[in-house]
């Protein structure tokens, strides 16, 4: 194609902007939907299948299944029942498998606090960038995102976002000691603050630290025998967890009622697994699932969507061609008397179509090049899709 | 002075019910002459430039144009044959919207398979434009040129491949009679300085005598209905 072709088409591609502009729109769009939907769409897959299947067995109180299986991958609060202490102790009796109990159902900073036994660092591979894991009640350490965007660092403290406000009989925002930064996993603990149990059961009211029942206002003091004292809830409870005050906090009550959110399951074999699961699910208010099988099925929902959004696609492109078959024939149309003068200056018939492609083919370059350029950016600005859920 | 174009015994016929055939027996153009074709609406002055030019294909008889049978030749051939040798200015200019004035006076170089648009064309075309007076436009888009600078601008189009034959259809039949005067001088210098001749069509009698030859097509062509 010589140059000059290239020139005449540029020229007549500029000269009518508004046209030239909702063509490339066009066209932009329909590379745009399709490519953005597949691209999400792959690594929503990839990246709850990958997490699915590296946790083997996940267990926790009767309800919504793919509920249980998020909060216990993705730490999503809200729509779970708790399950009790209990229910993960009673899996370790006979060591067919290593339980990984965790609590999610409280927040620092709109960020999701995750309660978990140490070993599920070690389950994850995740290990400090700096500083160490929690190592005494009231202790946390950050995921390597929620450090940068909050700006914290090993020393600092944080405070747990408090429930309710106005009940003094609840427990009170508890000032946490950052003692870590996780290193980068690109996975969800990145996004999460982790915590041990026991600081969980403290955000919880379950356990708690104040002064000594023997030197405080006697007037908080509701009742006393020999083996138990009623005090008032006015009494203010501590609301940091130092080397001090860290002997006088304690749990009321059963403690193998202490809720958890779920547990995630390491079986020592597949036997175990499936004698671990039927043993659990004959139980009338817990239930073990296995999260692949749940994030497939979830997925089957998913991609059912998907396929609606590629019949539009479909439908979008479709129009898209008419749309260009359109203007190709009103140009062409439009253009008649320039052809005949083309025509009349000596130009073959082959340059007047070439113009007419070389034109086409520019446009819809432009436009499958803000097409890519718009999804690339929307994939860049979609990370936190998994955490969305 | 040898013949630059003749038309021997050419027949051509419009296509469709009701049509005219034209029949011209005999015409001849020499080198560098100018001449004027006169003759009233219909009558078929601008068929005859779209025989000479190699656009419309006689159905019998023979258009030469030097020593090329253009009426015989294939579509190709007459294409790459009018724009080396032909300069063509329309009633209408024909001038591209889309394009500055200089991309409009280099045009035929873009588009016609034979020609390059080199420096030296490029050099060419401002200069012609210079002497045209219209130097000074040739950034510009047609809509934003005068009538008359629009003229000039398909006369320096018509002029810059060196044509042997300037054929121009009623050139002047939108100026008034002063800018007229001045574009025919123009066009007549140039034609002169390349030596190329000159075949107007015109209504215009007040300037007919500036021409060494005027033909009327109503006494040089027959109209016979198509049977």
């Amino acid at each position: 194609m010589r140059p000059a072709i290239w020139r005449l088409s540029f020229r007549h591609a500029l000269a009518h902007p508004l046209r030239t502009g909702i063509i490339a729109l066009c066209i932009g769009l329909s590379v745009f939907l399709p490519l953005t939907v597949q691209t999400l769409m792959a690594r929503y897959r990839h990246t709850l299948t990958a997490r699915a299947t590296s946790t083997p067995l996940v267990a926790g109180s009767k309800g919504n299944r793919f509920d249980l299986t998020l909060t216990a991958l993705y730490f999503r609060r809200g729509g779970v029942s708790t399950i009790p202490l209990r229910a993960s102790e009673e899996l370790t009796s006979d060591s067919l498998c290593v339980p990984i109990p965790l609590n999610a159902r409280f927040t620092a900073q709109d960020v999701p606090i995750v309660a978990i036994a140490t070993e599920y660092f070690a389950f994850r591979g995740l290990t400090p960038s700096s500083g160490t894991l929690p190592l005494r009640l009231g202790d946390c350490v950050l995921g390597s995102s929620v450090a940068r965007r909050l700006s914290l660092a090993q020393g600092d403290h944080l405070y747990s976002d408090q429930r309710e406000v106005y009940d003094i009989s609840k427990p009170p925002a508890l000032k946490m000691r950052i003692t870590g930064v996780l290193a980068p996993s690109g996975l969800p603990d990145d996004e999460v603050i982790f915590t041990d149990l026991k600081t969980a059961w403290v955000l919880e009211g379950a356990a708690h630290g104040h002064d000594d029942p023997k030197t405080i206002d006697r007037a908080t003091l509701l009742a006393q025998t020999e083996s138990h004292i009623s005090i008032s809830g006015a009494l203010i409870e501590y609301n940091e967890i130092t080397p001090q005050n860290a002997a006088s906090f304690h749990i009321h009550g059963d403690r193998e009622a202490l809720p958890l959110s779920a547990i995630i399951v390491l079986p020592r074999d597949e036997k175990a697994a499936t004698i671990l699961r039927a043993r659990f699910n004959a139980s009338p208010a817990w239930q073990m699932v296995v999260p692949s099988q749940v994030i497939d099925d979830l997925l089957s929902y998913v991609f059912r969507i998907k396929s609606f959004l590629d019949a539009i696609a479909i439908l979008m492109g479709a129009t898209t061609g008419l749309l260009i078959a359109l203007v190709i024939l009103l140009s062409m149309r439009l253009r008649a008397r320039e052809m005949l003068t083309l025509n009349r200056l000596g130009c073959r018939r082959f340059t007047v179509l070439g113009m007419l492609v070389t034109e086409m083919v520019m446009i819809m370059s432009v436009g499958a090049v803000i097409g890519l350029a718009a999804s690339a950016g929307a994939i860049a600005l979609a990370p936190n899709l998994i955490q969305s859920l | 002075m040898s013949d630059l174009v003749s038309l021997s015994d050419v027949r051509f016929s419009y296509p469709g019910p009701g049509a005219f055939s034209l029949r011209i027996d005999s015409l001849s153009i020499a080198r560098a002459e100018h001449v004027a074709c006169v003759g009233p609406s219909g009558s078929g002055k601008t068929t005859l430039i779209h025989l000479i030019a190699g656009i419309l294909v006689p159905e019998s008889g023979e258009v030469r144009l030097g020593r090329h049978r253009i009426s015989h030749l294939g579509n190709g051939h007459r294409r790459a044959l009018r724009a080396r040798e032909i300069g063509m200015v329309f009633q209408e200019f024909e001038l591209l919207e889309y394009l500055s004035s200089l991309d409009n006076i280099l045009l035929p170089f873009f588009v016609s398979g034979g020609l390059r648009a080199t420096a030296e064309i490029r050099r060419r075309a401002r200069d012609l434009a210079d002497r045209l007076g219209v130097a000074h436009t040739l950034p510009r888009r047609p809509r934003r040129l005068s009538q008359g600078e629009r003229q000039r601008i398909a006369i320096a189009r018509a002029l810059l491949g060196s044509p042997s034959l300037l054929m121009c259809d009623e050139p002047t039949g939108n100026l008034d009679p002063h800018t007229a005067d001045t574009t025919l001088d123009l066009l007549f210098d140039q034609a002169r300085a390349h030596d190329a001749a000159v075949l107007m069509v015109t209504h215009n009698h007040a300037i007919l005598d500036r021409f060494d030859r005027v033909v009327d097509v109503t006494s040089l062509a027959r109209l016979e209905p198509v049977r």
